[in-house]
């Protein structure tokens, strides 16, 4: 499965709290995610698109078991690739659907307002402009399987555990 | 090849004689620990119409409590009938609470060479107990409450090898602030805390460690096993219980020896805290406006007893407010006894019942913007206790009391 999306770049150890701040949980799920990175990129959840790829540092995702990674999906991302994904934060990104993984070396391979070419399978990433491509490996691939299919609850569903 | 504790509690619960790094394993848990929080309908997080184990599952209220607000108190109705509706066995709300890490020590969850599922970051708290506990997130929890099965990764190791004793005025937080510092994050690795040292450290101390060490991204961190774990547990393990030893021939990325001895009082600087830890003899004379005791990592009945010795007979600075909250009412129960409750209101501070209260900035102790706290609960990111332009700065309780005094950052052992 391939996916071509816009770069944002993002620098390391990005924790749960700057992507979702506790003010959140004041609100409706379908407004928490305007609150993604307030304090450190006020705006900048008002001007991605649907599609659009997170290139992170390392550590991404550090801190808690906020549904953090449920915001960034609310927002429109189409995947994340970082330098390193914090375990905790990684298991999210699977267990709400969002495409995510490590890749050493992706940070260089962008300019934010690139354009990223990822292959979610194969855990690959390219920039268009120079076709410059490195691969990640940390998910096997149940769980890609269990990521694409939109994660926990549509399994659950599906067997009765939950409405 | 020999195996840590961790491989051996994950090769238990796969059913498998070995796991090695690297693997991805799929392991039956053997206790599942649901908090509030995800109840709440602003996590959006489906309610599961049966459960894997009523009698293996445990629900605590701790983030929410009292309610602070009409969408918390709601989401404590939820969590409320989930547990009726599901004849949850240990349910411990409003009056019988606590912040869940320290419920599941207390009422004897956490088991040597167990697996214990919890949501909650700091679920590496239990592994205070040599179990293997970990957090997993609410969406994690939500597919174990239903079928009492998770995976894992298998991480390499760091073993911490311990020797000596802290000195005088120095106290748990310092010594895991002190690894913090020297040497900053542990992500994807595990780790692992042993040798002679542990028998000056109490699992109080322990708890503290353990549940710190998710602030350096660590994985499982789990303590060895000995008599002081085992005379805890005595009349509070929900069932018998088999300790775990890594093996001689276990491979680890490093062992690190930290002498106890040689640690100073240590100051976590704001936002962040692998490499970014400072002796206080450094940042000393900083003003502060909040002071804050209390968390999973430093609310026990050991640590309002440091802050009480510290508080006996003098005031909290005028420019500054003291607020403590017991880790559970369990420990809210011995401070009353005590007669430490008497000594904070005394020194001017404000007790509150127990909760998470002030550490996540859910209620009971916010900061303002320009404001500056000093705390000895788990998280110093931006925002995390209130204002996005606050500052938080993370001491252990001698240290949080001593400054509450003075109104800005001060060494305890100068108060003696
Ligand atoms: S006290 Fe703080 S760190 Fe501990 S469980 Fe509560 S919110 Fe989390």
């Amino acid at each position: 499965m391939t996916m071509r999306g816009r770069v944002w770049k993002f620098g390391d150890n990005i924790n749960t709290d700057l992507i979702m701040p506790n003010v959140a949980y004041e609100y409706p799920p379908q407004e928490q995610p305007k609150f993604v990175f307030s304090a450190n990129r006020p705006g900048w959840s008002a001007e991605v698109k649907k599609g659009d790829v997170l290139i992170g540092g390392s550590n991404f995702g550090t801190g808690s078991s906020r549904p953090a990674a449920k915001q960034l999906l609310g927002l429109g991302l189409a995947a994340l690739v970082a330098e390193s994904i914090n375990g905790l934060f990684l298991r999210n990104c699977v267990n709400y659907g969002l495409p995510a993984f490590s890749c050493p070396g992706v940070s260089a391979l962008f300019d934010e307002g690139d354009t990223a070419v990822i292959d979610y399978v194969e855990q690959a990433i390219a920039n268009e402009k120079d076709n410059r491509t490195l691969s990640g490996s940390r998910l096997p691939p149940s769980l890609v399987k269990l990521t694409l299919s939109g994660g926990i609850v549509p399994l659950l569903r599906q067997e009765g555990f939950i409405q | 090849m020999g195996m840590t504790m961790v491989q051996k509690i994950m090769a238990r619960c796969s059913g498998r004689p070995q796991v090695t790094v690297g693997e991805i394993v799929s392991c039956r848990v053997d206790w599942a620990v649901e908090f509030d929080l995800p109840f709440a309908r602003s996590h959006n997080r489906p309610v599961p119409l049966k459960v894997w184990d009523p009698s293996r599952i445990a629900l605590i209220f701790d983030h929410l409590v009292p309610a602070p607000t009409i969408v918390m108190a709601d989401g404590l109705k939820v969590a409320r009938d989930f547990a009726k509706a599901q004849g949850i066995k240990h349910f411990y709300p409003e009056g019988r609470h606590g912040i869940c890490h320290q419920v599941i020590a207390e009422m004897g969850f956490a088991l040597p060479g167990g697996l214990l599922a919890c949501g909650d970051s700091h679920t590496s708290a239990s592994g205070a107990f040599n179990c293997a506990a970990r957090g997993l997130g609410a969406m994690e929890m939500l597919y174990i409450l239903c079928k009492g099965e998770t995976w894992f990764e298998v991480c390499p190791t760091i073993r911490y090898v311990l020797e000596g004793k802290m000195p005088e005025g120095v106290y748990p937080r310092d010594v895991i602030h002190h690894v913090a510092g020297v040497y900053g994050e542990h992500i994807n690795q595990n780790v692992e805390y042993a040798g002679p040292g542990l028998k000056h450290l109490d699992i109080a101390a322990r708890q503290t460690i353990a549940t710190m060490s998710t602030e350096l991204s660590a994985e499982f961190a789990t303590f060895e096993f000995d008599e002081q774990t085992e005379s805890y547990l005595k009349g509070r393990a929900k069932e018998p219980y088999s300790p775990v030893y890594s093996d001689k021939d276990a491979r680890f990325v490093d062992v690190r020896t930290i002498h106890l001895d040689q640690i100073e009082p240590q100051i976590v600087m704001p936002h962040f805290v692998p490499h970014n830890v400072r002796a206080v003899t450094e940042v000393a004379g900083l003003k502060i406006d909040q002071a804050f005791i209390g968390s999973c990592a430093n609310g026990r009945i050991e640590d309002l007893r440091i802050a009480a010795q510290i508080l006996k007979g003098r005031s909290v600075h005028s420019d500054c407010r003291l607020i403590i909250t017991p880790a559970s009412t369990q420990v809210a129960i011995h401070a009353a006894r005590e007669g430490l409750i008497e000594i904070f209101l005394e020194a001017g501070a404000v007790f509150t019942n127990s909760t998470c209260g002030a550490c996540n900035g859910g209620h009971m102790g916010l900061i303002g913007a320009g404001e500056r706290c000093l705390t000895s609960s788990t998280r110093n990111f931006r925002g995390r206790m209130g204002s996005k332009d606050a500052e938080i700065l993370m001491a252990s309780p001698a240290t949080v009391a001593a400054s509450a005094i003075m109104g800005a950052v001060t060494d305890a052992r100068t108060l003696f």
